[in-house]
């Protein structure tokens, strides 16, 4: 019997392939080399065809946050009255940095919500790979779509951030129509982070290092985009150089677009800098493609090693 | 029971050997070469990691480990291939890279589609309830949320992870291994696979859990895809595959039909 199954050569091609090599017989049926990655215009079908998967997992994620807190997802309204708190105490009472700004505790958490909102989009997307290995390493679908899902989640608890901070504005000022310009504003934002998370995401998941840097960058960050003083006032006795480059800072950008559609008494329309919305659609537009390119880039190496 | 099934089987591969089989796994001439990061006995000292990169010197700590070395086989459409070979014999980093999830330093290896790697380590997300974990994984498999509906049942019924109360409902971390296992399972075949890769999950199962999803196998074979399976259950390759692949520090020692590659790899063992 052995000698019968042993002239049966399991891995030789038979019949009418008998005698291609692999490589020809790979490519006769159209095998593709494993763990290829696919052209641009395939992977954003592919991504868009997973566009499901990326909001459910979205919601799951925010759900899970606070699963092992007793108090749950009051939690979600929690932590940003907490962080305005803590800011409104150290800069607001005893510092007493107010820069001449009447309604100081709605134009710091403004501040502070939408830094955040940045900012947690780039440290989720750090860690966006190196955490999701099991998954990455078990399905297989585009990666993109999980910066994506990061960057989704902290819109998600921008959004809920936001409820609180309309009940702050709305008791020092009525609503005004400049409000309606919150949406175009966090559209911006938006689409800047997913740029942003793609591009960490990427660098995260080969050097793990960053991990332990991006807590250090973002806090320069956030200090240089004027989240608790005005950074007008601040720059203007810098050389021209500086005083472009501070406002050109995609942070302090969309700060102020948030901070006058919010609140236009504060800032009257000539406060606001000159091409803001230009600054802020190139922001988005070009972080957004290019962080988008540069993670698909590197999709085959994801979960790899 | 088994014994006569593959050799149906087997006389089934004969008859049809005229006619030119459709390949799914091509390994060509694979070499891989893991790099591990931290090993190595250097003193671990900040001061010796700092004058490494200021002298620009490779760290020692970086070493290689020549996991496979030289294996080719083809896979055919309709084929379960059990993988063999002792602890660190470069089974499962051979499947890993049919995955698609190692590269290779040298040969190519090419599939049909894109091959579904299952393991026993991890659940998909700890932190989710079960039930999360179907629709989520269902909807990252890329089906529709109406086909995730539609099959949710099924799903959580094949796992049975809801025979001893309500389990779904839980965060995975609090489930068993084993039921983790289960439930990864359950969701990765519940779609078909041009290729499935199983690395040890049927083992951890109970007796029950591992009759059905043999059963599961079959069906996926079926519908026309092409199964590896790595395990140490000598039992579980044998009911499940006709063919055999056995592999050894890295090198095939032998490629054949089940009953002949388990007849000599237990005579070696012994």
């Amino acid at each position: 019997m052995s000698t019968v199954s042993d002239s049966v050569n399991f891995s030789a091609p038979s019949g009418v392939d008998a005698g291609l090599t692999p490589k020809q017989l790979a490519a006769k049926y159209g095998l593709a080399v494993s763990g290829k990655r696919p052209g641009f215009v395939k992977y954003v079908k592919e991504l868009w065809a997973r566009r499901h998967f990326i909001v459910a997992f979205a919601t799951a994620r925010l759900v899970a946050q606070y699963t092992t807190a007793k108090l749950g997802q009051v939690w979600q309204v929690l932590t940003p009255l907490l962080n305005c708190a803590v800011f409104y105490l150290v800069f607001g009472v005893m510092m007493k940095n107010r820069d001449g700004i009447t309604d100081y505790i709605g134009w710091l958490c403004i501040g502070v919500f939408v830094f955040q909102f940045s900012q947690s989009a780039v440290l989720s997307g750090t860690r966006a790979i190196s955490d999701n290995l099991g998954l990455i390493r078990a399905l297989h679908f585009p990666r993109a779509a999980l910066p994506i899902a990061f960057t989704i989640i902290q819109l998600q608890q921008l959004l809920i951030s936001m409820v609180v901070l309309v009940g702050i504005v709305l008791f020092f000022q009525p609503p005004t129509m400049t409000w309606m310009l919150v949406v175009p504003a966090l559209l911006l934002q938006s689409a800047f982070n997913t740029g942003l998370a793609l591009v960490m995401a990427r660098i995260g998941a080969k050097t793990s290092d960053m991990a332990q840097l991006m807590p250090f960058l973002l806090r320069t960050w956030m200090y240089t985009s004027g989240v608790m003083y005005s950074v007008k006032g601040a720059v203007d006795s810098f050389p021209p150089f500086f005083q472009v480059l501070f406002r050109m800072n995609p942070a302090s950008v969309f700060m102020d677009l948030i901070r006058y559609a919010l609140m236009p008494n504060e800032y009257n329309k000539n406060a606001l800098p000159d091409h803001i919305w230009i600054i802020a659609t190139a922001w988005a537009v070009f972080a957004g493609v290019a962080g988008f390119i540069f993670f698909w880039k590197a999709e085959e190496e994801y979960g790899r090693g | 029971m088994a014994d006569t099934a593959t050799t149906e089987i087997r006389e089934a591969a004969m008859t049809n050997a005229q006619d030119a089989r459709v390949p799914t796994v091509v390994v060509d001439d694979v070499h891989i070469v893991y790099k591990v990061h931290g090993a190595g006995s250097g003193k671990g000292s900040a001061t010796s990691a700092l004058s490494r990169i200021i002298s620009r010197k490779r760290s020692p700590a970086i070493r290689e480990v020549h996991a496979v070395r030289g294996i080719s086989f083809t896979s055919y459409r309709g084929e379960a291939v059990g993988l063999i070979g002792s602890n660190g014999s470069g089974k499962s980093t051979m499947l890993a890279a049919i995955a698609g999830l190692l590269p290779t330093e040298k040969g190519a290896i090419y599939t049909n589609g894109q091959p579904s790697l299952l393991g026993v380590n991890a659940a998909l997300m700890n932190d989710l309830t079960g039930d999360r974990n179907v629709i989520l994984g269902c909807l990252a498999m890329g089906m529709s949320p109406a086909e995730v509906k539609a099959r949710y049942q099924d799903i959580v019924d094949f796992s049975g992870i809801n025979d001893k109360g309500d389990f779904i409902s839980l965060p995975m971390r609090a489930y068993s291994s084993g039921m983790a296992a289960r439930l990864r399972f359950s969701i990765a075949a519940a779609k078909t696979h041009d290729v499935l890769l199983i690395d040890e999950a049927l083992a951890t199962g109970d007796q029950k859990f591992q009759r059905r999803s043999e059963d599961r196998i079959r069906e996926l074979r079926k519908e026309a895809g092409t199964v590896f399976l790595v395990s140490h259950n000598n039992n579980s390759i044998r009911d499940t595959c006709e063919r055999t692949i056995w592999i050894e520090r890295g090198e095939l020692v032998m490629d054949g039909s089940t009953d002949d590659v388990m007849r000599e790899y237990e005579k070696s063992n012994h």
